[in-house]
């Protein structure tokens, strides 16, 4: 539905966006993730024809953004970053105003109208100034604008950006119900939101993919991925340890300050049943033992952190283990 | 067709949601009528004609269409809505004309509430209605002349006092090409009289003239549009670069 191929985007001397390509289908939820200025914000420009690449292109459902604009154009609803809105008109008149311009007229604009003030929560503001509005309900707003003509593709910049917890919810909830008919792409500084709505990660940072993949393989590039928390009673002389140490499948044990984390063998992703197993052989008193809570925030520094190494060379899953086995 | 006339509705009433439309009208209506009263000796002259009036015109346009004109895209710009406007199914023609006429539409609106001087005129003795309607014309046409520029170079940047300076300046050359005065002055510098003809005929005055003395010649009308075109297409390339 959306796809990308090799957008290049260069401001005078700065390359903002390097070689960028991705493929977004019906059904698709794309997170966006990346530090600021790292070209998230000018892909989707790109990708929406507001900026034409310096070589590349973008297709919309297979029509050319560049070649074909307002074909793409019509296809797309886009919400941009700080939601830039003509202040001094209503809700409802701007809305109207997008409507028209969408060629929806009649009928079908109030239906849409009625559709998005419901969706959005518009409707006790509907006759006030845009300039008079809070700045999460100007969120609302653009993102009413930009779902009013029920588009095949959503392109969200910061969709919930300055929201209170609540209307993040209600955003994401109205996103995820959206999903299954359309194709989505949005950016986000939120991590638990990517684990939360979408199916694809790509992280980008100094313009380039570093990551492409789901959530859920994101994670496992956690230096922590398989580790098992656990609390053990009594053991003045760090015996206990001694043998988790020895145990098949353990590489580490680190000494928190109530439990230990027990890091795994490279590929081991069963250490919890092994623990089990040694604990009942052991006798040992367990108080506790579950899977470390792991943050894709870790991931995601590790992969972006500025520290001049390429990401590559960015301490990958394996770096810790005694093999030198190239990362997955 | 259908999208340009939704952008030229937005376009003009977002002038009346503001003061500033309020504030414009005002100073136009001031500027043009009080100038030909004040300077131009509009009771003293006998002939029950507007021309004390018309003969200001271009110097009040001066200042006064910029000022209409500096916000067009400058003010998108700034406030980002560009990126917007230019997401949805509109193509950079349509936005630009559509925003154009709109403002063409409101000073039109201001050439147009200054009618109590032909009613002034007509109370006052029998007026040749000829030279009013084409000094009308003429009025209207250059008007557009002037906001096509002032489009074109909001167009440049985001900064509404840059875009104000830098139409002045340019509707100015505009003008003083085609003034008498600026005109001896350059024959004074011993420049050839086949030069100031030629610049001459670039200006606003030299083809406002004939339609202020009743005539609508086709070259005067062409030269107008054609600037309006020429301003419009280069609104185009400047948004599109
Ligand atoms: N119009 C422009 N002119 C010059 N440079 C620009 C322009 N727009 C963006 N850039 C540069 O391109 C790079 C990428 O910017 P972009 O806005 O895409 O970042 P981003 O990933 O959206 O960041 P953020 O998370 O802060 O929104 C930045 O270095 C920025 O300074
Ligand atoms: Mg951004």
């Amino acid at each position: 539905m959306i796809q990308a191929f090799d957008l290049v985007k260069d401001f005078g001397p700065i390359r903002a966006v390097d070689r960028v390509g991705f493929e977004v289908n019906k059904g698709d939820i794309l997170g966006f993730l990346g530090p600021n200025g790292a070209g998230k914000s000018t892909t989707m420009k790109m990708v929406t024809g507001f900026l034409s690449p310096t070589s590349g292109r973008a297709e919309i459902g297979g029509v050319n953004v560049q070649e074909n604009p307002r074909e793409a154009k019509r296809r797309i609803g886009y919400l941009p970053e700080s939601g830039p809105l003509y202040q001094e008109m209503t809700v409802f008149e701007f809305l109207r105003f997008i409507a028209e311009i969408r060629g929806l007229r009649g009928g079908k604009a109030r239906e849409a109208l009625d559709r998005v003030s419901h969706l959005c929560h518009l409707h006790a503001v509907r006759n006030q100034p845009i300039e008079t509005l809070s700045k999460g309900f100007r969120q609302r707003v653009g993102m009413a604008q930009a779902v009013l003509h029920d588009p095949p593709c959503l392109i969200l910049d910061e969709p919930t950006d300055g929201l209170d917890p609540n209307q993040k919810q209600d955003v994401r909830r109205l996103i995820a119900s959206m999903a299954d008919e359309k194709a989505i792409i949005l950016s986000t500084h939120i991590l638990e939101e990517v684990e939360a709505m979408c199916n694809r990660v790509i992280i980008i940072s100094g313009g380039r993919i570093l990551v492409d993949e789901t959530p859920r393989s994101l994670i496992r590039r956690h230096p922590q991925y398989g580790a098992v928390q656990m609390q053990v009673l009594d053991n003045e002389h760090g015996s206990a340890r001694e043998t988790l140490l020895r145990l098949d499948g353990v590489h580490d044990v680190e000494a928190r300050d109530e439990h230990w984390l027990v890091l795994p063998d490279r590929g081991i992703d069963d250490l919890k049943p092994r623990l089990w197993e040694a604990a009942r052989r052991e006798k040992w008193r367990l108080i506790s033992m579950h899977d470390a809570p792991l943050k894709l925030e870790d991931v995601f520094r590790n992969l972006t952190r500025p520290d001049g190494e390429s990401a590559e060379e960015r301490s990958p899953p394996g770096a810790r283990n005694k093999g030198s086995a190239a990362p997955a | 067709m259908k999208v340009t006339l939704t952008l030229i509705k937005r376009e003009f009433l977002a002038y009346f949601r503001s003061p500033v439309a309020y504030v414009f009208l005002t100073v136009f209506l001031v500027a043009a009528t009080g100038l030909p009263w004040f300077l131009g000796g509009f009771f003293e002259s006998n002939d029950a004609g507007l021309r004390p009036f018309f003969i200001f015109l271009p110097w009040v346009f001066l200042f006064l269409v910029p000022a209409v004109g500096m916000r067009l895209w400058s003010e998108e710009k700034r406030s980002g809505t560009w990126e917007l406007l230019f997401t949805l199914p509109v193509s950079t023609w349509q936005a630009v004309t559509g925003k154009f006429l709109a403002g063409w539409a409101f000073v039109s609106l201001a050439v147009l509430l200054t009618f109590t001087m032909p009613v002034t005129i007509a109370y006052l003795g029998t007026p040749d209605w000829g030279p009013v309607f084409s000094g009308y014309l003429g009025a209207v046409l250059m008007a557009g002349a002037f906001l096509g520029i002032c489009s074109a170079v909001s167009a440049l940047t985001k900064n509404q006092v840059i875009s104000f300076v830098v139409s002045v300046i340019i509707c100015l050359a505009l003008v003083l090409l085609g003034w008498s005065a600026f005109n001896e002055l350059m024959l004074a510098l011993n420049l050839p009289v086949w030069l100031v003809d030629t610049l001459a005929n670039f200006s606003f005055v030299t083809h406002f003239e004939g339609m202020i003395a009743g005539l609508i010649r086709l070259r005067d009308v062409v030269f107008f549009l054609s600037l309006m075109l020429f301003a419009l297409c280069l609104n185009v390339l400047v948004l599109e670069r």
